[in-house]
C-alpha cells in the first residue's frame, strides 16, 4: 500500500473519530451518548492547547499529557499531526483537492508553491503567546480563537451538528440554539472556502498550531527531501504539495506537513523521507527578527489593552453568568479554549457562546442564558465541568456544587443571584397571581418565598343590594365568573374575608364564613403572593428566570452578583 | 568531496541534529514534568477561595500603664491640645522610639476641606508628625484608603500638604497594597482584602480621627476610622455595621489613638458638608484604649455608650473598656 493511502486512511480515521466524539458529547442513556467516551482526546492531543495553558497558567494540566507525546513525535518526525491527524487539516485537504482537482498541472504547481506570507502563522502564534505570557499585565488565553482543534470542535458542536439536527433530531430531542453561532460558522466557512483560493490556506497562512509544530520540527531526525542534488525539473512533486514547502528545490522544512504527496508523485524516486537533509537544500522557519519582536510585543500589549474596558475589573458585565465550577474570571480567561464542549454537553442548552459583553477576550466563552434551552442550570448536573478539557470549569462533584458533605461550610456554588423586577412581575405590578418562580425554585428550603397580601381589584368597591343565602347581590355590573377562580375574596366592612366561589354579572357567591349584614359596602380583593428572593439561599441556577411567564424580558432574572467564584462580587457577609 | 566524505559529513550532521532533537525532547519533558499539575485547580472546602492565603496585621501596641490610659484636654488650639494630651499619657517617648517607622491613619474619607470637619484636621497631623520626628522616628507615613477619589481627598482635606510639610510620606492606596486577611474568631473579616502594605514595614501605628455623627452606625470616631483599612466592595459590611466595626477594632492594635473633638459633626454625618453641621466642642482625646475613647466621644454627640452597640461588642472581645471613667481619665485644659 502506498504511504499516501495509509495517510488518507489515517486522516479519515481521525476525522471519523472526531465526529464521533462530537456526536457522543450529549447527555443521555444511549450508547452513542456520553459513556466515558474520551471526547476530549483530540483536544488533549493538540500541542497548542498544552503550550497556551502552560504559558498562561505556568502549569501543565495533567489531562493534557498526550500533547507531550505529539510534541516529542514532532521533534523526531516532523509535522505528522498536521498531515495525518488534525481533523481540520483533513477537511482542508479534502476541500482543497475537490476545489482544484480539475486545474491544469502548471496551475496546481503554482497554487502549491511556497509563499512568503506563510510566515503569518508564526506571527499569529507569537502574538497569542504574548497575550498569555505576562500575568502582571493581564494574561489571557486567546489561542482558541484560531487553534484548529478548538475551532473545528466549536464549529461542529455548536453549528454543524445543531444545523444537521434541525430536521433529523438525531443527536438532540429539540433544536439546539447557540447565540453567536453565526459568527462561529462564518469563521469556519471562511476557513473552508479559502481552500478554493489556495489549498490548505488555513494551514499554510493562519494555523498557530502548525506554526508551533513547524518550529519544533526543526531538528527532526527524519525529513522529506531530495536524494539527488540535480534532477529533472518536472516539479511533479509540487503539484499536490499540501504544505506549500517546495520539495523540488530548497525545501521549507517547517512548512512540510508530511503528506508524502511529493514522494508518491515523483516518478523518478528522487524524493525520500530519510535522515539526510534534502540534497537540494533546506530552509528553516522564514520569519524576520523584526516580525517576531513586533508580534510578541503587540501580543503582550494587546492583553492589557483589551482589559482597558474594565470588563475583568469593576466594570464587569452582570450578564456574564458562568457555568458552575468556573474559575474566578482572570483564572478562567487563562484557561478557556472556547472549544464549546460545555455548551454542547449541557443537557438544557443553557450554556451559550458569549459575545463580547464580557470583554473582547470573552468571545465564545461559556455564559448562561436562561431564555435559551429547556430549564436553566439543573441542580443535579455537573456535566460542563466534567467535559472541560482545561479545567476552566473545574470538574466539580455534586457535593461541591450543592455544598454537601465536606463542602458544607463552603456552601453551594452560586452562579449569581435572582433579582425580582417588581415593575414587570405579575403579582407585584399587575395584581395577578402567579409565583411560577417560587414553585420551580429547586433549592430546599426554597430560595424564593412569598409575601402574601390582599389587594382590592380595580373598581372592586361595590355596594350590597341584597343578600340571599350565600349570594351577595351587588349594585354594579362585574365580569361574570372572573372572580370565581379561588384567588378572589370579599372583604367585609368588619374586616373579615370570604373566598368568592361563584360570581355572575351582578352577584358574588361565597362558600364559607359568616354572612354580612344586608347593606353596606364590600371590596372584591385578590390574594397575591409576591415573590421575594432569599439571597442566602439563591444559587443563581436560573430555573425561575427560565420559567417566568413574562416571556420577553423576564420579571425575575439572574445576574452574576453574589456568584461564589469571585469573592469581591459577594452580596452577603 | 569524495563519496565517503559526503557520507561522513551527513552522518556528522545527523548526530548533531539528533543531539539537538534529543535536547529538545529532554527540554519539553523537563518543562512538562516541572510544571506538571495532575489535579488542576483545587476544590475549596471553605468559603472565599479567591484572595488566597490569609495573613495578619502586626501588633503595634505598647505596654499598658494603669492611670495613663486616656487623657482628655480642653482647648481650641489643636497643636497645643494634642501635645498636652500625649504628654499626659507619658509623652511621645512612651509610644515612639528613635528609629521607628510610624504609620498615621487619619480619616481622609472625603474630598472636603478641613473647615467642614469630615476629615482629620491637618493641624493634628502636623503636630503628631512633628512629635514623631522630634523623637527621632526614622519615617512617618500618612495613609488612608479613601471613600472619594484618594488624590482629591488628600489634597482637598489639606492632609497631603500638612504631612509633606512636616516631612511625612503620603501613601495613596493602590490595588496591589491590599492582601487577603482573615480575622481569627471573626465572622465577617474572612479572606477579605485589607490595606496591609503600608503597615508591613512599620512598627508603630497612630490612629487620628475626627468626631462625627454617622447615619448607619450613629457615630464615626476611632473604631469606625479603621473601616479605611478594608478594600474590595467593603460596603457589603454595612449590612452588619456594628460587628464589622468591632471586628476591625479587634484586628487593628494601634500604638495610640487620637480623637479630635475640637469641632464635632453633630448632624448629616459622616460627610457633613456645611459648617452648620458642626459644633465647637474644644476637646482632644488621646488614648491607648479606643473603646474608652469612643465611649467618651459618644457623650459629645449627646449619645450614651449603649447607643453604640459596637462598643459593647468590642469590650466583650477584650479590645477595651466602655466605662472610661473607671480608667481615671487625665484631664486638663490648655489655652
Amino acid at each position: 500500500m502506498k504511504i499516501t493511502t495509509v495517510r488518507r486512511i489515517n486522516q479519515l480515521f481521525f476525522f471519523a473519530l472526531f465526529v464521533w466524539f462530537c456526536i457522543v458529547t450529549t447527555v443521555g442513556e444511549k450508547f452513542w451518548q456520553i459513556r466515558n467516551w474520551p471526547i476530549n482526546w483530540i483536544l488533549q492531543l493538540d500541542p497548542l492547547v498544552a503550550l497556551g495553558t502552560i504559558i498562561s497558567t505556568r502549569k501543565f494540566y495533567g489531562p493534557l499529557h498526550c500533547a507531550l507525546g505529539v510534541v516529542i513525535l514532532t521533534i523526531i518526525f516532523g509535522r505528522f499531526f498536521c498531515g495525518w491527524i488534525c481533523p481540520f487539516g483533513a477537511i482542508h485537504q479534502f476541500v482543497g483537492y475537490l476545489g482544484n482537482r480539475r486545474k491544469k498541472l502548471a496551475d496546481k504547481i503554482r497554487l502549491n508553491a511556497y509563499r512568503k506570507a506563510q510566515c503569518i502563522k508564526y506571527l499569529v502564534l507569537i502574538f497569542f503567546l504574548g497575550m498569555a505570557a505576562f500575568p502582571s499585565l493581564a494574561s489571557t488565553l486567546q489561542t482558541g480563537l484560531l487553534d484548529p482543534i478548538p475551532l473545528v470542535t466549536r464549529s461542529f458542536q455548536l453549528v454543524l451538528l445543531p444545523i444537521f439536527d434541525r430536521g433529523t433530531y438525531l443527536t438532540s430531542v429539540n433544536a439546539r440554539y447557540y447565540e453567536f453561532g453565526w459568527l462561529i460558522l462564518a469563521v469556519f466557512a471562511a476557513a473552508i472556502l479559502l481552500n478554493l483560493v489556495i489549498p490548505r490556506f488555513y494551514c499554510r497562512f493562519i494555523c498557530p498550531t502548525g506554526a508551533f509544530l513547524g518550529i519544533i520540527s526543526r531538528f527532526s531526525i527524519w525529513r522529506i527531501g531530495k536524494i539527488k542534488s540535480k534532477g529533472i525539473e518536472c516539479k511533479m512533486c509540487e503539484k499536490a504539495c499540501e504544505g506549500g514547502c517546495e520539495p523540488n528545490g530548497n525545501i521549507k522544512i517547517a512548512e512540510c506537513v508530511l503528506c508524502f504527496n511529493c514522494r508518491d508523485g515523483c516518478q523518478h524516486h528522487h524524493i525520500a523521507y530519510k535522515t539526510v537533509p534534502s540534497l537540494a537544500g533546506e530552509t528553516q522557519v522564514d520569519i524576520s527578527r523584526r516580525g517576531v519582536v513586533l508580534s510578541f510585543v503587540s501580543g503582550v500589549l494587546a492583553a492589557p489593552a483589551i482589559r482597558l474596558s474594565g470588563k475583568v475589573a469593576s466594570n464587569w458585565y452582570t450578564g456574564v453568568v458562568r457555568p458552575p465550577g468556573a474559575l474566578a474570571e482572570p483564572e478562567f480567561l487563562k484557561r478557556c479554549l472556547k472549544c464549546g464542549q460545555c455548551m454542547r454537553v449541557c443537557p438544557t442548552n443553557v450554556i451559550q457562546p458569549a459575545g463580547i459583553e464580557g470583554g473582547l477576550e470573552g468571545l465564545w466563552t461559556p455564559i448562561l442564558n436562561n431564555r435559551i434551552g429547556s430549564s436553566g442550570c439543573q441542580l443535579n448536573c455537573v456535566a460542563c465541568g466534567q467535559v472541560c478539557p482545561t479545567s476552566a470549569i473545574r470538574p466539580i462533584t455534586l457535593d461541591e456544587k450543592r455544598g454537601l458533605g465536606v463542602f458544607e461550610s463552603a456552601g453551594p456554588i452560586k452562579l449569581g443571584t435572582a433579582f425580582v423586577d417588581q415593575g414587570r412581575c405579575l403579582p407585584w405590578a399587575m395584581d395577578k397571581p402567579c409565583i411560577v418562580c417560587q414553585e420551580n425554585c429547586p433549592v430546599s428550603p426554597k430560595a424564593i418565598f412569598t409575601k402574601d397580601v390582599f389587594t382590592t381589584v380595580r373598581d372592586g368597591v361595590v355596594s350590597i343590594k341584597q343578600v340571599t343565602g350565600s349570594t351577595i347581590e351587588i349594585d354594579r355590573d362585574i365580569p361574570a365568573d372572573k372572580f370565581a377562580t379561588g384567588d378572589y375574596y370579599v372583604l367585609f366592612e368588619d374586616g373579615s374575608r370570604c373566598k368568592i366561589s361563584s360570581n355572575t354579572a351582578t352577584s358574588v357567591g361565597i362558600s364559607e364564613g359568616k354572612l354580612p349584614a344586608s347593606a353596606g359596602k364590600i371590596e372584591i380583593q385578590v390574594r397575591l403572593q409576591k415573590p421575594c428572593v432569599d439571597i442566602e439561599k439563591c444559587i443563581g441556577c436560573g430555573v425561575c428566570e427560565h420559567e417566568c411567564p413574562v416571556s420577553g424580558r423576564r420579571a425575575i432574572r439572574i445576574t452574576a452578583e453574589g456568584e461564589t467564584r469571585i469573592t469581591d462580587r459577594r452580596l452577603l457577609l | 568531496m569524495t563519496e565517503s566524505n559526503q557520507i561522513n559529513s551527513s552522518r556528522r550532521q545527523l548526530i548533531i541534529r539528533g543531539a539537538k532533537a534529543a535536547a529538545s525532547i529532554a527540554a519539553a519533558v523537563g518543562v512538562a514534568r516541572w510544571l506538571y499539575d495532575p489535579k488542576g485547580p483545587e476544590a475549596k472546602t471553605a468559603p472565599d477561595p479567591f484572595f488566597g492565603e490569609a495573613k495578619g496585621l502586626p501588633d503595634f501596641s505598647v505596654p499598658r500603664k494603669d492611670g495613663q490610659v486616656i487623657s482628655i484636654v480642653k482647648g481650641e488650639n489643636r497643636a497645643k491640645t494634642v501635645n498636652k494630651a500625649i504628654e499626659l499619657l507619658g509623652g511621645i517617648e512612651r509610644f515612639i522610639n528613635p528609629g521607628d517607622i510610624v504609620v498615621i491613619k487619619p480619616n481622609v474619607g472625603f474630598a472636603t476641606p478641613p473647615i467642614l470637619g469630615a476629615t482629620t484636621h491637618p493641624d493634628v497631623i502636623t503636630a503628631v508628625v512633628k512629635l514623631c520626628y522630634a523623637r527621632k522616628a526614622k519615617k512617618v507615613i500618612v495613609t488612608d484608603n479613601s471613600i472619594n477619589d484618594p488624590a482629591s481627598c488628600f489634597t482637598i482635606s489639606g492632609i497631603s500638604k500638612a504631612a509633606s510639610a512636616a516631612g511625612a510620606e503620603v501613601i495613596m492606596p493602590r490595588e496591589s497594597y491590599f492582601s487577603p486577611l482573615t480575622l481569627e474568631g471573626g465572622s465577617l473579616i474572612k479572606d477579605w482584602p485589607i490595606y496591609c502594605a503600608p503597615f508591613a514595614k512599620a512598627n508603630k501605628l497612630i490612629g487620628i480621627a475626627p468626631l462625627k455623627n454617622h447615619h448607619r452606625s450613629a457615630a464615626s470616631m476611632i473604631m469606625k476610622n479603621w473601616y479605611g483599612l478594608l478594600g474590595g466592595r467593603r460596603n457589603v459590611f454595612h449590612q452588619d455595621i456594628n460587628n464589622i466595626i468591632a471586628e476591625l477594632a479587634v484586628l487593628v492594635k494601634p500604638t495610640l489613638v487620637i480623637l479630635d473633638g475640637t469641632v464635632t459633626m453633630m448632624t448629616n454625618g459622616p460627610t457633613g458638608g456645611s459648617v452648620s453641621d458642626l459644633k465647637k466642642t474644644n476637646t482632644m482625646i488621646a488614648s491607648c484604649d479606643m473603646v474608652a475613647a469612643d465611649a467618651f466621644g459618644s457623650s459629645m454627640l449627646n449619645l450614651r455608650p449603649a447607643d453604640l452597640p459596637y462598643l459593647a461588642i468590642a469590650e466583650k472581645a477584650g479590645v477595651g473598656t466602655v466605662d472610661y471613667e473607671s480608667l481615671k481619665p487625665l484631664r486638663t485644659e490648655v489655652t
